[in-house]
């Protein structure tokens, strides 16, 4: 049934592929409209990195205006130009500051640079198939990608600005060109960028699942696969049915805009004259948001974690605690993300009695959060730990997912909220929870499949001064904040004046505290890129397995080439969990090594196993035909 | 490998499992999931907005319902199609490809009118009666995932009268038929979702 289906296939795709085997792709083909997905990561990751310093350096601008509201800014005129006015940041582009940060970081970098880089590199050679199952709809993710960042980032030179309606573009503010400088073509560049953006995500999404469920080697069982794939296939899921929505309410809003319709806009005077629309309602934009929006925090995060679980287990030198419950809590997220929309809504007015139903969900998200952060300290315990780079960064991950979590039980709760909407307590939440966590576990992964994606190691002492600059910068950065959200400083003001108890001038030097730190941390990632390109090209050589490590990518030659594998892929037949098994004489045993391979070291239910080891074998015809061009 | 030894293989066990869907159709089902959470948001949306009262009833114009009536019978000849191509039934398969493909311009063409029809009752798109800007989202958008359709059925077609469409050469037309019944599906849900929440 199988190999019939399969074959009827292949006829139509042969003479195609034919050709592509026997001649090696030219400049083009290779490097720039490549189809292959290592290429395509490196494409990823390294517009990521780009968009990552162009969102910080933003955020260091209005870092100085709230550090330092009384200093000279003159000297950033050459690069501002006319957005400082008498040594000031103009007040509007304050706003297009923030707004671009949030959408800079959110999409371009956190979603399209992590799940971007990480899906498409790992996917295929953790499960062992030979490139994504569709290459040209692959190519085409990054392609719309790169269209919506050039876009994006022209809106940042336009003479009106960008966006400037904060990340979560609210109508009305949104909706009229006229309510602000930043609504008018910046907003229309926004929304085409982003809807370019969405086809992108769900072009690589699609590709994600297909190959998850698709092309999995002979052996590797849903069970067998490891937990980075696993969340790479949750990460896809959340996008592929919440991306939609957020093009839905991108739709109403570009209509409403263009077209002259009023979904989102009711009964809005403009300098005392009423405007024509009538009947719209701004929550039920609200509402599609973040139905997309929540969704999102989870589509940044959950590829960290994966990440995290997969770089902690390696260097704790053990099998990852929990494996199934990992796979489980990561699916109850994946559940709940759906369900948990409205706890960004609580003050919009909405029947408080809905509001303790979010609540209730909201709150439960925390348990299999907190599964999820106690296999990895029980992994961590007693583990042989080894200190690389990568491992001290998913740590650290580890670490600001537990301070930035707790603090989301509090926000969780309606009645609480109504005190800490919208105030630099949320700011402290959810940068060190997604924000912060979600960047250590890109950073941990770039360090750790460095040699793998590149040939070559990075430099591990730069490594380590990097990481401890980071590690305290965050937490310089962060923690205070949450004193000034108790105090009352709201998020996306420009500046303070009329705080109660005069807050704003008992929390000027905390304030300029923080402006420091960021610009220290900020400052500190220089470290990162010269490493990281410097390593690109001058690093020390890679060795087959630096990390020691049981998934099937290590099994690839060092400079992996254009289908992976020379010969044969592998076949897998245990989990990629087996460090330090007791009776094994290494203190690891990859994923490829059959089971009748390690008498000394198998548990009882495993000798079972050996049996089905030939069945295995049997697959290899059946695994070829796929590739058969 | 030799077919024996597969045989000895039970087929029913987990690996074989790894590789036994078409890629390309999987992925079709992923973008239709993909489409019907976009207009399950505009759904909701719709009995949201609608729960806050100020709105506009009217009747849908009657066009509509004939269309539906069309649509369907596209979506028979389209099974009629496949099921010739399976049986390598070439006039049949020729016969029923070109219906569905006529009968799928004839909807198109008929919601249109419809437009129009909305339009003569002073019902449009812009303004403020919400309730009549809503139609215009679903029947539109809908109307350019049915374009969309049409695109991937010429390709189907234009393979059908080349005979390159047969028993052993089935995935096009599958997908295709696929796509199209989906989409007829798709408007079935928007045509008594808007029939039943006016």
């Amino acid at each position: 049934m199988a190999t019939a289906t399969l074959h009827a296939n292949d006829t139509h795709a042969h003479g195609h592929d034919h050709e592509h085997e026997h001649h090696e792709p030219g400049f083009i083909r290779k490097y720039i409209f490549s189809e292959d997905h290592k290429t395509i990561a490196k494409q990823y990751l390294i517009t990521g990195i780009i968009w990552a310093f162009f969102g910080g350096a933003l955020s260091i601008i209005f870092r100085l205006q709230l550090g330092f509201p009384n200093m000279n800014l003159d000297w950033l005129k050459p690069v501002l130009g006319e957005w400082i006015v008498e040594g000031k940041l103009e007040k509007e582009f304050y706003l297009a500051l923030v707004t671009m940060h949030g959408t800079i970081m959110v999409f371009f970098v956190l979603t399209a640079g992590l799940s971007g880089t990480f899906s498409n590199f790992l996917i295929p050679l953790q499960i062992g198939a030979r490139d994504m199952a569709s290459g040209f709809l692959n190519m085409l993710s990054y392609w719309f990608f790169f269209l919506s960042s050039v876009i994006m980032f022209a809106s940042l030179f336009i003479e009106t600005g960008p966006a400037s309606g904060g990340w979560v573009i609210y109508p009305p503010l949104s909706a009229l060109p006229q309510a602000m400088p930043g609504s008018g073509l910046g907003m229309t560049m926004w929304l085409t960028s982003m809807t370019f953006f969405i086809v992108s995500q769900l072009l690589g999404g699609v590709n994600y699942i297909t190959t998850v469920i698709n092309l999995r080697t002979r052996g590797m069982s849903f069970t067998k696969m490891p937990l980075t794939i696993w969340a790479f296939f949750f990460t896809a899921v959340l996008g592929l049915l919440s991306f939609p929505v957020l093009l839905s309410a991108a739709l109403l809003l570009i209509f409403d805009r263009s077209f002259g319709t009023s979904f989102y806009l009711s009964e809005i005077y403009i300098g005392g004259e009423a405007l024509p629309n009538v009947g719209g309602s701004a929550i039920l934009y609200q509402h599609l948001f973040w139905f997309l929006g929540h969704p999102e925090v989870y589509i940044v995060l959950l590829p960290a974690l994966g990440i995290t679980s997969e770089v902690i287990a390696t260097n704790a030198r053990k099998p990852i605690f929990g494996y199934r419950a990992m796979i489980g809590s990561m699916m109850g997220i994946t559940v709940l993300a759906f369900i948990v929309w409205a706890h960004h809504m609580f003050v919009t007015g909405m029947n408080p009695f809905l509001g303790s139903v979010f609540m209730f969900l909201t709150l439960i998200i925390a348990v299999p959060s907190a599964v999820k952060a106690f296999n990895y300290i029980t992994t961590l315990w007693k583990g042989n730990i080894i200190f690389t780079p990568g491992m001290l960064f998913s740590i650290g991950l580890v670490s600001l997912f537990i301070s930035g979590g707790v603090t989301g039980i509090i926000l969780g709760n309606s009645a609480l909220d109504i005190n800490l909407h919208d105030t630099y307590f949320v700011v402290a939440h959810f940068h060190l929870v997604m924000g912060a966590a979600s960047f250590f576990g890109l950073l941990a992964g770039v360090y750790h499949w460095f040699p793998k994606l590149f040939g070559r190691m990075m430099n591990n002492t730069l490594g380590y001064v990097h990481f401890w600059l980071t590690f305290a910068g965050v937490y310089c950065v962060f923690f205070p904040m949450h004193y000034i959200g108790i105090a009352g400083f709201p998020r996306r003001y420009y500046s303070f004046t009329a705080l109660a108890n005069n807050a704003q001038d008992t929390f000027a030097d905390l304030n300029a505290f923080i402006s420091i730190a960021a610009i220290l941390t900020f400052a500190a990632q220089a470290i990162f890129a010269f490493n990281f390109f410097y390593s690109i090209f001058k690093g020390k050589k890679a060795t087959q397995n630096p990390w020691n490590s049981n998934t099937l990518e290590w099994t690839t030659p060092i400079n992996v080439g254009h289908g992976n594998w020379e010969g044969e892929i592998p076949a897998v037949y245990r989990w990629p969990y087996d460090y330090s098994k007791p009776g094994s004489a290494s203190d690891f045993i990859p994923q490829n090594v059959p089971f009748s391979a390690t008498p000394e070291s198998n548990f009882p239910e495993e000798n079972e196993e050996i049996a089905k080891e030939k069945e295995i074998e049997g697959l290899l015809a059946v695994q070829n035909d796929v590739y058969n061009h | 490998m030799t077919q024996e030894h597969l045989k000895d293989i039970d087929m029913g066990e987990e690996p074989v499992k790894t590789m036994s869907m078409n890629p390309k159709k999987f992925m079709l089902w992923l973008a239709i999931a993909s489409i019907t959470m976009m207009f399950a948001g505009w759904t909701s949306g719709y009995l949201v907005r609608k729960a806050e009262g100020n709105w506009h009833e009217f009747d849908l114009p009657n066009i509509f319902l004939y269309s539906t009536a069309v649509l369907v019978v596209s979506s028979v000849f389209m099974h009629l199609a496949v099921r010739a191509a399976k049986k390598d039934n070439f006039n049949t398969l020729k016969i029923a490809i070109s219906i569905t493909f006529a009968f799928g311009m004839a909807f198109l063409f008929m919601q249109w009118y419809g437009f129009s029809d909305l339009v003569k009752n002073q019902l449009h798109f812009s303004g403020s009666d919400v309730a009549a800007s809503w139609i215009y989202v679903f029947v539109g958008i809908h109307g350019l995932h049915i374009i969309s359709g049409l695109v991937v059925l010429l390709f189907s077609l234009v393979s059908s009268f080349r005979l390159s469409i047969n028993a052993n050469n089935l995935t096009r037309i599958q997908l295709c038929a696929t796509y199209w019944h989906f989409l007829d599906g798709l408007w079935l849900y928007l045509f008594f979702f808007l029939y039943f929440n006016r």
